[in-house]
């Protein structure tokens, strides 16, 4: 589904400061991949990138998704191909109202992929059941998006859209940091009831704890802007015990 | 100081006010006034001195000065879409002016309920408190709005009234008008214990260059309470220089939201006294500009009693090379002891060649007061656009997206819901404009 081969990047304004350093991963259909590694070591840079974030450019390599060279892509058109990025910051949009946005959303994948548009009825129907599975505070979902909210109700709000937006791939940026053990809870589950043969993730995480409830199919090592080391759950715990010292020259 | 300017103000407004005099019908005393402000508009001129002037020091009026207005007006008007193009419902009581003249066809027949009592200000006995609130010495826009008015409405609400449908008044400038002054006037009085959601709106449908004057007074009894919607939607030639003011009396509430957009030159001179202990008054405002267009904001709070609350929210959206100006001032008397008042004025700036001047201005005399302003003016920020992006809305649907969020804060405060609706397809419709003229949305 995702191949990422041999990819360089760096900071669009500034050259010189190189994040990817030759990085490669390969997901198929239906896995589950987590990422894990020191702060500062890329791996947000790599979940923006593949998702096309204009400040980082490609020095070389390839990201192809199901077949097809992305990095050409505008964001929205990676979107509207299946591609899913839960922000390790989620960003507040004052004004804008989740119900709105979300079906703004669905509409133009709809559109781009020349599909027919849901219908209010049947979107504010999903809305609302995914709101209480998600357990967002109903009064708090009517207000503008993200604006206010708290840390964890923030995302909260990103697997509200994971969930609704119904990805191929979804990219999860630290998703279970500054999780109470509740919203772990909700938040794994959410992820295991999506997991299917057709979808697959991948999980950038610092903590062994939320692949008690989510098993992995790969474990890897992102240090200085290359996969280092890979494996599978094991190497979760080798860290969780070990630390990255060993992988730090 | 008579200089070159100075005349070239006065000179066609003086045969204008000649003209206008031949044709008034008002008793002695209206014509009295009418005189004084004629008199004291001769001492001014317009304010095209901005060195040293404070209140015009970022507006240019020369080009107001430059053009020649008539006063005569026909109207040409096709009724069956006219509802369409201004803020209307058959729920309101629906009171319709067409350059400058009172249009009976749109305005509710049986002006007199048992709750309300509207009379054509020519057809009325004009209260004591006529032009004591907009007095003609104010500003010498006032001045030209006393010495020239025709017609206006008086609106009286008597004690103990919950009006329950809502008033709209329009002043429409119909399709064909060039070089058109208007001067509408507006006095309002709401007896005690009563309640009126007002709405007064300046529709102008041609593309010529007009000007229009309004002067609005309000006057609210004690424990009244009225929502007030101000709509101004001009077009980019056109000067619309308005001034409203309020007096309120103990324990009253006004809420005012207005809407600014599209004059070449729009100006929003709003004053409220809480002149009695216990009130409450909140004054919102949205103003958008863009092209070459400048809009105003004078809004002022003068806080004479104890015990009031008073709260300035502007938001303005800015693109193009237009400018705006928001001056906020709070003035506390020395009794005025437990005041709370707060002042915001929010920008969105979409061009580097826009501008906005924010002046707060807090004068505090009493010590038990709690007074907040701020204000900020920033862009469309990169990082939620790449956000609303990675949802799948394209880059020009998550510009457009944003903008209407911004707005939205004030536009939502329009509560009738007809005249949400119709501010609501406006701002859809001019937001692709806004945004095609904007540079800075998505750039870091
Ligand atoms: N736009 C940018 N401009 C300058 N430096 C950047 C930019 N984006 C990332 N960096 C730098 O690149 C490095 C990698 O950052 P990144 O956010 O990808 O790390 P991370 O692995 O996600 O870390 P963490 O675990 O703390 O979230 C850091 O040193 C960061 O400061
Ligand atoms: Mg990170």
């Amino acid at each position: 589904m995702l191949k990422v081969k041999n990819l360089h990047a760096c900071v669009a304004e500034n050259k010189s400061i190189k994040i990817l350093n030759g990085l490669d991963l390969y997901i198929r259909k239906g896995e589950v991949h987590v990422i894990m590694g020191p702060n500062g070591g890329g791996k947000s840079t790599l979940a923006n990138i593949l998702m096309g974030r204009p400040s980082y450019e490609i020095t070389n390599g390839e990201v192809e998704f199901n077949g097809k060279s992305i990095l050409d892509l505008a964001p929205d058109a990676r979107s509207h191909l299946g591609m899913f990025l839960a922000f390790q910051y989620p960003v507040e949009v004052p004004g804008v109202r989740p119900w709105q946005f979300l079906k703004a959303s669905l509409d133009a994948k709809a559109e781009a992929n020349r599909e027919k548009k849901i219908s209010v009825r049947e979107f504010t129907k999903i809305f609302n059941q995914k709101v209480e599975e998600v357990g967002i505070n109903s009064n708090l979902i009517k207000r503008s998006l993200n604006e206010g909210f708290s840390g964890g109700e923030k995302k909260r709000n990103e697997i509200l859209q994971l969930q609704i937006i119904n990805p191929l791939l979804a990219i999860m940026d630290e998703t279970d940091s500054g999780l109470d053990i509740d919203a772990l809870r909700i938040i794994s589950d959410g992820i295991n009831s999506m997991r299917s043969n057709q979808r697959s993730f991948l999980i950038v995480t610092h903590y062994q704890r939320l692949l008690n409830y989510v098993k992995p199919d790969f474990v890897h090592i992102l240090v200085g802007g290359m996969i280092v080391d890979s494996g599978g759950p094991d190497l979760a715990l080798k860290i969780e015990n070990s630390g990255y010292k060993d992988y730090i020259k | 100081m008579p200089d070159i300017f100075f005349s070239h103000s006065i000179d066609q407004f003086n045969i204008l006010f000649n003209n206008a005099k031949k044709k008034s019908f008002f008793d002695s005393k209206v014509n009295e006034i009418k005189n004084i402000a004629w008199d004291y508009f001769l001492s001014t001129g317009l304010p095209l001195h901005r060195r040293g002037n404070e209140e015009w020091k970022y507006t240019n009026l020369n080009p107001l000065s430059e053009t020649k207005f008539t006063i005569d007006a026909d109207i040409d008007i096709d009724f069956s879409s006219i509802t369409k193009l201004i803020p209307f419902s058959d729920n309101w009581h629906n009171i319709v002016f067409i350059n400058g003249n009172y249009f009976s066809k749109l305005s509710e027949n049986s002006t007199k309920t048992n709750d309300i009592n509207i009379v054509p200000l020519s057809s009325s006995k004009l209260p004591d408190e006529f032009a004591t609130l907009a007095n003609p010495d104010l500003s010498p826009f006032t001045a030209l709005n006393t010495a020239f008015f025709s017609e206006g409405i008086i609106i009286e609400i008597p004690d103990n009234n919950k009006v329950s449908k809502d008033l709209n008044i329009v002043f429409l400038t119909s399709q064909s008008s060039e070089n058109l002054a208007t001067f509408p006037r507006v006095f309002l009085k709401c007896g005690e214990n009563s309640n009126l959601n007002f709405i007064e709106s300046y529709i102008n449908l041609s593309s010529g260059n007009n000007l229009t004057l309004p002067v609005v007074e309000i006057v609210q009894s004690k424990n009244s309470k009225i929502n007030h919607y101000r709509i101004q939607l001009e077009n980019k030639k056109s000067f619309n220089i308005g001034t409203t003011r309020i007096e309120q009396k103990e324990n009253s509430n006004f809420n005012s939201t207005t809407f600014s957009t599209a004059a070449l030159i729009g100006r929003n001179d709003l004053h409220v006294l809480l002149q009695e202990p216990h009130s409450t008054c909140g004054l919102y405002g949205l103003y958008i500009t863009s092209g070459d267009q400048q809009q105003d904001n004078e809004i002022s709070t003068t806080h004479v009693k104890h015990d009031c609350t008073s709260k300035q929210f502007y938001k303005g959206i800015l693109s193009g090379r237009s400018k705006a100006v928001f001056s906020g001032k709070i003035l506390v008397e020395k009794d005025a002891q437990k005041t709370d008042a707060d002042q915001k004025d929010l920008n969105l700036l979409l061009s580097r060649d826009c501008e906005v001047d924010t002046k707060p201005s807090l004068e505090i005399y009493a010590d038990d007061v709690i007074c907040a302003h701020g204000a900020t003016a920033g862009n469309v920020d990169m990082n939620t656009l790449f956000y609303l992006q990675t949802r799948g809305l394209d880059l020009e649907t998550a510009k457009e997206i944003l903008i209407r969020g911004f707005a939205d804060e004030i536009l939502d405060r329009f509560s009738p819901k007809d005249l949400h609706c119709f501010l609501s397809d406006y701002i859809d419709d001019i937001i692709p404009e806004l945004r095609d003229q904007s540079d800075t949305i998505g750039t870091f």
